[in-house]
């Protein structure tokens, strides 16, 4: 049982269909994993067992029948908790929430039921997607499997702990700033962050709704590639759902693994480069030497500069806390959710306002005041207006990167994982964690983190991200850069995951390879 | 019943200068509703047409309604608007508990439509109403207030909440100020509301019925006074729920504000409510500090930009628009201006057109539905095209009369059983035996039995006392059933009493 | 408000918390200002930006006229729609006495 949980998911759904071994089994490993593991790493707000045996199940019924099973079928998955899933509760990491039933699943929750994958339950994470770290969580504070005094980063903290502990290969993200790619940093796996639009947001509890994209995690960017081509396509129900089908990621990716960059031009940002300080010396190095790995494929390595990213930060935290201020002004004690004071004596603005008050954290709770000063009357012009605008000038920025560049690259976060409780009373403290992401998050475009090293640099080994960036539409460049680097890493240094404590009850020691 | 007298009214006019403006919200009669495909059929049980979207569900995403965007773009041609050629949706932030997201998505600085105008008549004066702009937006849920005596919010204990009217297409129509009207004012604002309601049938986009609320009007009243070009403090007017309620409203509200002005008082902008009962208006909520809407563009939708030859073909498949029809009307059917202003105002402009073209002349058209019929609707509160008859019934009954089947008062006995019963005209006359008894030997027979019956009055005739005859009338069509006509019963009278009328 | 635009007064930030229907503490005023204000510092530098003849960019794929044919598809069941309901009654989400009046 204990190597179920080591496989990729690609190697996973083989075996299944190939009937080596059953879905259950295979959900069954996992769902022991998670009952040994969570009270440690806290990934898990719901663990579905029901749901996840019987979906399982039903693959192991089609696959028994020989009906065609998809390529991820039978493979279990951690789906953030911010994605509404039918009879699941669905919290958002938030109190406002707790308890709710949603009656309707989200489109990419339909695809990936469609798909076979078998769901094992919603993953904690910041509440409303809003923080780097899960600390803003109403609920729990996730661990970092690799250290856990640390965070697993956020807001898919979550999602992202439970991938790297072993607890699913597969899981769900949301990337609103940064929010699957500095998790995936700091936890040593892959995430990717889709081209706006490619993703539906149908179903995607909203934080900033013109920022906000589903995207997939895994241990490998093959098995992040298969998930993003289950998740990805037009729907009908998202009016700002891209109409025509992307690239084929999957096809990028194992190209990619054939590790030859010959004539790919690479880009470092030099904005993204930490020459204003602030970055981690350990976070430095690791990316010199993922610089030096790319050139040894074969890719030209160029400097750019985008001067407007040097914006991207005030951008960000002008646009995301003005949509979500409107976004979260449905959570009113009405139609579902908490309602605070309601004795009878107080009238609905009053217990409206307290249960507010009551089901909103801090962070949640300035990000919708900013937003609606920064939307006020008198104040539009000046901040989200000029915001939105100066979004245009970003987006110019890469356009003229990617006239010299077929990807950019930059360290996925500035920081490895941080101890829990040292930035959370900071906003800015935390907010710096994006700076990186934020200008593909702003311009929309596609971008993917994948282990790049270790850096030892606050005391125990921490894994390090390097963020690769393509233009719209250009998914496949991040899997086939991503695929390419991956595996040159892995052949230099073996898996980064060997390195994650076993943590649960089986004792110490790394096990086998992720392949 | 006017409340507020002619002297207190023309009083006012000799002081101020009323200018008006109306904001009109017409809901769209699409199947589904403008962000979701929740039916918006109406009269369905509580909270039975609702979705994640048009409930506000987290995670739920707003789709537009391809037909509300024509509808909208019609009614933009039919008021001579410009057609944007690219243009938004924006959220308008505010929190109510009938509306499931706490915004409203609407149109701000973006609409659809932009300038045009609507020419209305009143009193043989042409008065250019201008158009500002024509939007889109969604309608909120409704409100049940329980626990107060006036089931109003004022005084209610909690409320109730159906969210099966949340999300249905709502256009926005907003006049440009109109000025210069005078005494006018409240007349015009009528004739513009009740030409408008007539536009947006024609066009076939909504069923506007005011009393239902699928048209409702605004009515934002000022005055300033003679002879100064500085516009007064506007009040805002709701529940202005018919065409006579727009008209009684403003009287009322400019009759208000003159007296405040008039004891050197100031006009507070507010919202104030009509009430019917009293032809008043009361004090609602303030709007001194204006509610910002913190508006911003929808990020969940994407720019509208209408193609081109799309609106040239939308513009080219309008329908004939009442001015149009009624200009035409006027030359066809050789009506005088006041003789189809009195079919307008009677909102029968429709039936008798289609009456004359079932074959009835134009004169007897008209004076069946400006007569009989208009009181028939006053009688049962409703509108004259509203009665359950046909123009071709009602062509029917006016050539039967004129070939003497019926007489005019059989004529309207047959019209109230086609009311009452709904058969047709022919069925009418045959179950209830309705035609005139044209029979001459069964009236003889009749006026023998009535000269036998009454020998006194036969006498009375005889010696030259014609006028009793009517005695004599009123028993033979008694006797009838009243389906005699009158004169062809007197003339065989006289005749069977040897009497002449000369005589 | 104050002109200089990175400063944020108690009774400015009670203001926001209105709008957005927040019953912030006392306590959380002091905090909230203070925090605030260095985030608005923060952000602030966006108007250093010449962006005056630059128009906004909302989505990275520009897409307009997106459309769906007016088709009535089913509804959500009633039980489903209330069930999460904080109080029901007469089928329909029952609400405290509601202050303010209809805009």
């Amino acid at each position: 049982m204990a190597e179920l949980i080591e496989l990729s998911a690609a190697e996973t759904a083989a075996r299944i269909a190939a009937g080596e071994t059953s879905a259950v089994e295979v959900a069954q490993a996992h769902l022991d994993r998670i009952a040994d593991s969570d009270d440690q790493v806290k990934a898990f707000l719901h663990v579905d067992t029901e749901g996840a045996l019987a979906a399982a199940r039903a693959v192991d019924d089609r696959r028994r029948s020989g009906e065609p099973l998809g390529p991820l079928a039978g493979v279990p998955l951690a789906m953030k908790d911010v994605v509404v899933t039918k009879g699941q509760p669905t919290t958002s990491g938030s109190k406002i929430l707790q308890g709710w039933i949603p009656p309707y699943d989200a489109t990419i929750t339909r695809r990936v039921r469609e798909a076979g994958i078998v769901m094992l339950g919603k993953t904690n994470m910041d509440e409303f997607a809003m923080g780097s770290s899960t600390e803003n969580s109403a609920y729990q504070v996730t661990r970092n499997p690799w250290d856990l005094s640390r965070v697993p980063g956020g807001s898919s903290g979550g999602s992202s702990a439970a991938v790297a502990a072993r607890q699913a290969p597969l899981a769900i993200g949301t990337d609103t700033g940064g929010s699957i790619r500095q998790p995936a940093a700091v936890t040593g796996i892959v995430g990717h962050k889709p081209t706006y639009g490619a993703v539906s947001r149908y179903g995607l509890i909203a934080f900033s709704s013109s920022l906000d994209q589903a995207g997939p995690f895994g241990r490998t960017v093959e098995d992040t590639a298969l998930l993003h081509q289950v998740l990805a396509g037009h729907d009908p129900l998202d009016s700002t759902s891209i109409p025509t089908a992307g690239p084929d990621v999957v096809a990028a990716a194992r190209e990619g693994a054939r590790a030859d960059l010959t004539g790919v031009r690479i880009g470092i940002v030099t904005e993204l480069t930490g020459l204003g300080g602030g970055y981690q010396d350990g976070v430095l190095a690791s990316f010199k030497e993922a610089v030096l790995t790319l050139r040894a494929l074969g890719a030209e390595i160029v400097q750019v500069s985008c001067p407007h990213f040097d914006y991207a930060l005030a951008a960000y935290y002008l646009i995301a806390p003005s949509e979500c201020s409107s976004n979260l002004a449905r959570f009113d004690a009405v139609r579902y959710g908490l309602r605070a004071g309601d004795d009878g004596s107080r009238s609905l603005e009053e217990v409206m306002s307290l249960t507010r008050e009551q089901g909103f954290g801090p962070e949640v709770k300035r990000r919708i005041m900013i937003g609606t000063y920064a939307l006020s009357s008198g104040y539009y012009d000046a901040y989200y207006g000029q915001a939105q605008k100066v979004r245009t000038l970003i987006a110019g920025d890469f356009e003229a990167a990617f006239g010299q560049a077929d990807v950019l690259i930059s360290p996925t976060s500035p920081f490895v994982a941080f101890e829990v409780g040292e930035r959370v009373a900071d906003p800015m403290a935390m907010y710096v964690n994006d700076l990186c992401t934020l200008p593909a998050s702003l311009a929309g475009t596609p971008a993917i983190s994948v282990p790049c090293g270790l850096s030892d640099e606050a005391g125990p080994a921490l894994p390090v991200g390097l963020q690769i960036m393509a233009p719209t539409m250009a998914d496949d460049r991040c899997y086939r850069v991503g695929a390419a680097f991956e595996a040159a890493y892995l052949a230099a240094n073996g898996p980064i995951l060997a390195g994650v404590p076993r943590l649960g009850s089986v004792g110490a020691g790394t096990d086998g390879a992720t392949r | 019943m006017t409340t507020t007298t002619e002297a207190a009214y023309d009083d006012v006019l000799t002081r101020y200068q009323p200018v008006f403006g109306l904001e009109t919200h017409v809901e769209l009669g699409t199947a589904s509703k403008m962000f979701c495909s929740c039916s918006t059929e109406f009269g369905a049980e509580p909270n039975t047409h609702t979705c994640p979207v048009c409930l506000g569900l987290p995670g739920a995403l707003p789709v537009v309604n391809a037909a509300a965007i024509e509808y909208t773009i019609r009614i933009g041609l039919a008021l001579n608007c410009s057609i944007a050629s690219w243009c938004r949706f924006a959220r308008k932030n505010y929190f109510y508990p009938d509306m499931p997201k706490n915004y409203q998505i609407s149109q701000y600085d973006e609409p659809l439509c932009g300038e045009g105008y609507l020419d209305v008549e009143v009193h043989g004066q042409t008065v250019r109403v201008g158009i500002e702009r024509v939007h889109l937006e969604e309608d909120t849920g409704k409100n049940t207030h329980v626990g107060g005596a006036t089931g109003r919010i004022h005084g209610a204990d909690y409320s109730l909440v159906d969210f099966n009217r949340a999300g249905i297409p709502l256009v926005e129509i907003v006049t440009k100020p109109v000025e210069g009207t005078g005494a006018l004012a409240p007349e015009v604002a009528r004739a513009y509301v009740a030409e408008l309601r007539d536009i947006l049938r024609t066009l076939g986009v909504s069923d506007v019925k005011m009393e239902q609320g699928s048209l409702r009007c605004d009515v934002n009243t000022s005055l300033s006074p003679a002879g100064s070009s500085e516009w007064g403090t506007r009040t805002e007017t709701k529940n202005v729920n018919s065409l006579r309620s727009v008209e009684r409203a403003m009287r009322s509200e400019m009759v208000r504000q003159a007296a405040i002005l008039d004891a050197g008082g100031r006009i507070k902008q507010e919202t104030r409510h009509f009430q019917e009962t009293t032809g008043q208006t009361r004090s609602g909520r303030s709007k001194e500090e204006a509610t910002d809407y913190r508006y911003f563009p929808e990020p969940d939708l994407v720019p509208v930009a209408p193609d081109t030859d799309w609106v040239a073909g939308i513009r080219a498949a309008l329908p004939e628009l009442p001015a149009a029809r009624r200009s035409r009307l006027r030359s066809e059917l050789g009506l005088s201006a006041d003789e189809l202003q009195s079919l307008v105002n009677a909102g029968a402009v429709d039936a008798f057109a289609e009456t004359v073209a079932a074959g009835a002349p134009a004169a007897e058209a008209r004076n069946w539905w400006l007569g009989y019929l208009a009181q028939l609707a006053n009688a049962r509160e409703v509108e004259v095209s509203a009665l359950p008859i046909t123009p071709a019934q009602v062509a029917k009954v006016i050539e039967l009369v004129a070939a003497g089947t019926l007489s005019t008062a059989l004529g309207r006995q047959v019209v109230d059983a086609v009311l009452e019963s709904g058969a047709d005209v022919e069925q009418v006359i045959a179950d209830r035996g309705l035609a005139v008894v044209s029979d001459t030997s069964a009236l003889t027979e009749a006026a023998d039995a009535a000269i036998a019956a009454n020998p006194d009055v036969a006498e009375k005739v005889r010696g030259g006392k014609l006028p009793a005859v009517g005695v004599l009338v009123g028993s033979v069509m008694k006797a009838t059933r009243g389906q005699a006509d009158a004169a062809t019963v007197r003339a065989i009278l006289l005749d069977r009493l040897g009497v002449s009328e000369a005589g | 408000m104050s002109d200089d635009r990175s400063t944020l007064t108690r009774d400015e930030v009670a203001h926001l918390a209105r709008l957005a229907r927040l019953a912030v503490t006392e306590e959380e005023l002091d905090l909230f200002a203070g925090q605030l204000e260095v985030i608005l510092g923060s952000v602030a530098r966006i108007g250093d930006v010449a962006a005056a003849d630059i128009r906004p960019t909302t989505h990275a794929v520009p897409l307009q006229n997106v459309a769906r044919p007016d088709v009535v598809l089913p509804s959500l069941p009633r039980e489903a729609v209330l069930a999460g309901a904080p109080a029901v009654e007469d089928d329909r989400f029952r609400v405290p006495q509601i202050l303010g009046e209809e805009e």
